[in-house]
């Protein structure tokens, strides 16, 4: 299936994706009004020291702990996909304490939230089609 | 006759339906469940009652899974005993199933200390499963004076389930600690300072002695007015079912990686279950959540043909939230350590060129990344050190790991 690669030679660091993503999950119009002033929760974050930066979302890994491990069965995976009900999700953080790559936190409300390739929205990955230098990737591998 | 019995009901049960249907897809399932419910999240007691969940949403599985999986469910039924040799099992209601696979998943049970005239406390509840709950629940007003035997796990989650539902909540505990399985004495201060800020009243290193009317005296002395009470000591390893059959036993049932026992064709997994501890290699019970679910898909896979099937690395992990607080931990507190006080608490326990375990309380983001490097046991000079105890990041893997990590399918 396809999924979001990162190829951190060409990243700029310049914390686009995070932008687009929170963007693409607020459900509003135009990015401006949608995030001025608002803290941001972005599923996708940039990890950066002296001149070395990636961006960092879900791997949608074939054996996903932390879906093996959520105590509520919120966290599910269908097609390779690894998607979250946060109706069912009630924050006890289980899935941070498992994912190897930091990949899942906290939404302003205390339930989860993690990379869902935009399925939701409607869209391929903003972060991709945000990304000014192909840094990420939406493909096949 | 059905292919494949199942007793027990709840993570290590369901995960051993979905071990078996991801390599046999028609086996005759039967699974038995003493209790009368859908398969619900035991943890998750203590959010029902704080609302943060209900009856509906608190299902571990959607409503279809037991059709969607061709199970037959028998409720309201236990296993009395197994015949190994004739392949079946006694239920309490004098049913006998026969299996060619059988899957002990029965978890444990809360363990209540001697205390002189505990039958006479009129309101006394255990925390262990949805039936408790909804009785304390009952049970409780907004003038309840609640008195809480247990620090642990379940004592304390119990106490943040019913905070807003009582007038005054007091835990005892015989341990100077609270959370003293999973914590230290420095973090314990902390967490214990923190929930005296939300209005519990903890009396630590002391424990009941007796019970007399609506007071509990305790061994110091001192005496506790009370109209509820909660036990939540501890729990221990329902073993019976397979130490009566002659099967081996520890403090939990013995099983190989496979989730295999030592009775032909009998499986075990989950909380009544002890195995071996990926950081220390001694054989435990490590009765949590994510390791039941891991352990019963590895005994369903197992019990399905899969003679690949192994589970390898369970570790003791928590993760818990108390009054806003969230603690975090996993692995054994020896060896050297590193500390920082910056965001909470974190505390790094590392030995022989491995992190060993950790204790965070506070900031708990990319926590996961300390805990997989614990399971997979990764060699502390191959990354970078100082940066990975400053904080948890993929940044500290070498660029050929990272591009493993990011580039690559995984």
């Amino acid at each position: 299936m396809k999924r979001v690669y990162v190829n951190e030679n060409w990243c700029l660091a310049c914390h686009l994706c995070e932008y687009y993503c929170a963007f693409a999950n607020s459900g509003g119009h135009d990015m401006a009004t949608a995030l001025k002033g608002v803290k941001l929760h972005p599923r996708i974050s940039v990890e950066e020291k002296d001149l070395v930066s990636f961006a960092v979302s879900c791997r949608h890994c074939q054996e996903p702990l932390c879906v093996k491990s959520c105590i509520t069965g919120a966290l599910t995976k269908t097609d390779g996909l690894i998607s979250i009900d946060r109706d069912k999700c009630v924050g006890c953080q289980t899935c941070v304490l498992v994912c190897p790559y930091g990949a899942i936190s906290p939404a302003e409300d205390g339930v989860m939230q993690k990379c869902e390739l935009c399925t939701k929205n409607g869209c391929e990955p903003r972060c991709v089609q945000g990304c000014p230098n192909a840094a990420i990737v939406y493909e096949e591998r | 006759m059905s292919k494949y019995v199942i007793i027990g009901n709840s993570a290590a049960a369901i995960g051993c339906v979905e071990g078996i249907r991801s390599v046999d897809s028609t086996g005759d399932i039967t699974i038995v469940s003493s209790e009368e419910h859908h398969v619900y999240s035991r943890p998750l007691i203590s959010y029902l009652l704080q609302k943060k969940t209900d009856l509906k949403r608190m299902k571990y599985r959607p409503e279809s899974f037991y059709d969607e999986n061709h199970c037959d469910i028998i409720y309201k039924n236990t296993a009395a005993s197994i015949d190994p040799e004739k392949k079946s099992v006694y239920l309490s209601t004098g049913r006998s199933l026969s299996y060619e696979k059988l899957l002990v998943a029965v978890g444990s049970s809360p363990f209540i200390p001697p205390m002189a005239g505990l039958e006479s406390v009129p309101k006394r509840f255990a925390f262990s499963c949805l039936d408790d709950a909804l009785a304390l629940e009952k049970a409780l007003t907004p003038t309840s004076r609640v008195l809480i035997i247990g620090a642990g796990l379940i004592g304390l989650k119990c106490a943040e389930g019913i905070s807003g539902m009582a007038g005054s909540i007091t835990i005892v505990d015989m341990s100077p600690r609270v959370l003293s399985s999973i914590l230290d004495e420095d973090s314990s201060k902390i967490v214990q300072q923190h929930l005296e800020e939300h209005g519990l009243k903890l009396i630590l290193s002391d424990s009941v002695d007796s019970f007399a009317g609506g007071r509990a005296i305790l061994k110091s002395g001192q005496s506790v007015d009370f109209d509820i009470l909660v036990t939540a000591v501890g729990v221990r390893a329902n073993i019976s079912l397979v130490k009566d059959a002659g099967g081996e036993c520890g403090r939990g049932i013995t099983i190989d990686s496979s989730c295999k026992t030592s009775l032909p064709e009998v499986y075990a997994a989950g909380d009544c279950t002890e195995s071996v501890d990926v950081v220390t290699g001694q054989t435990r019970v490590m009765a949590l959540l994510p390791n039941a679910y891991m352990q019963g898909y590895c005994a369903g896979r197992s019990m399905a043909g899969d003679a690949e099937a192994g589970f390898t690395n369970a570790m003791p992990m928590n993760s818990i939230g108390l009054f806003g607080l969230h603690i975090m931990t996993a692995g054994s507190y020896e060896g050297e350590t590193y500390d920082s006080y910056d965001n909470g608490f974190k505390r790094l326990f590392y030995k022989d060129n491995r992190l060993v375990g950790f204790i965070i309380a506070g900031d708990t983001s990319k926590t996961g990344i300390y805990t997989s490097l614990i399971r997979n046991r990764v060699p502390l000079d191959t990354i970078d050190f100082p940066l990975i105890c400053e904080r948890p990041t993929l940044m500290a893997f070498s660029k050929e790991t990272r591009k493993e990590f990011l580039g690559c399918a995984r």
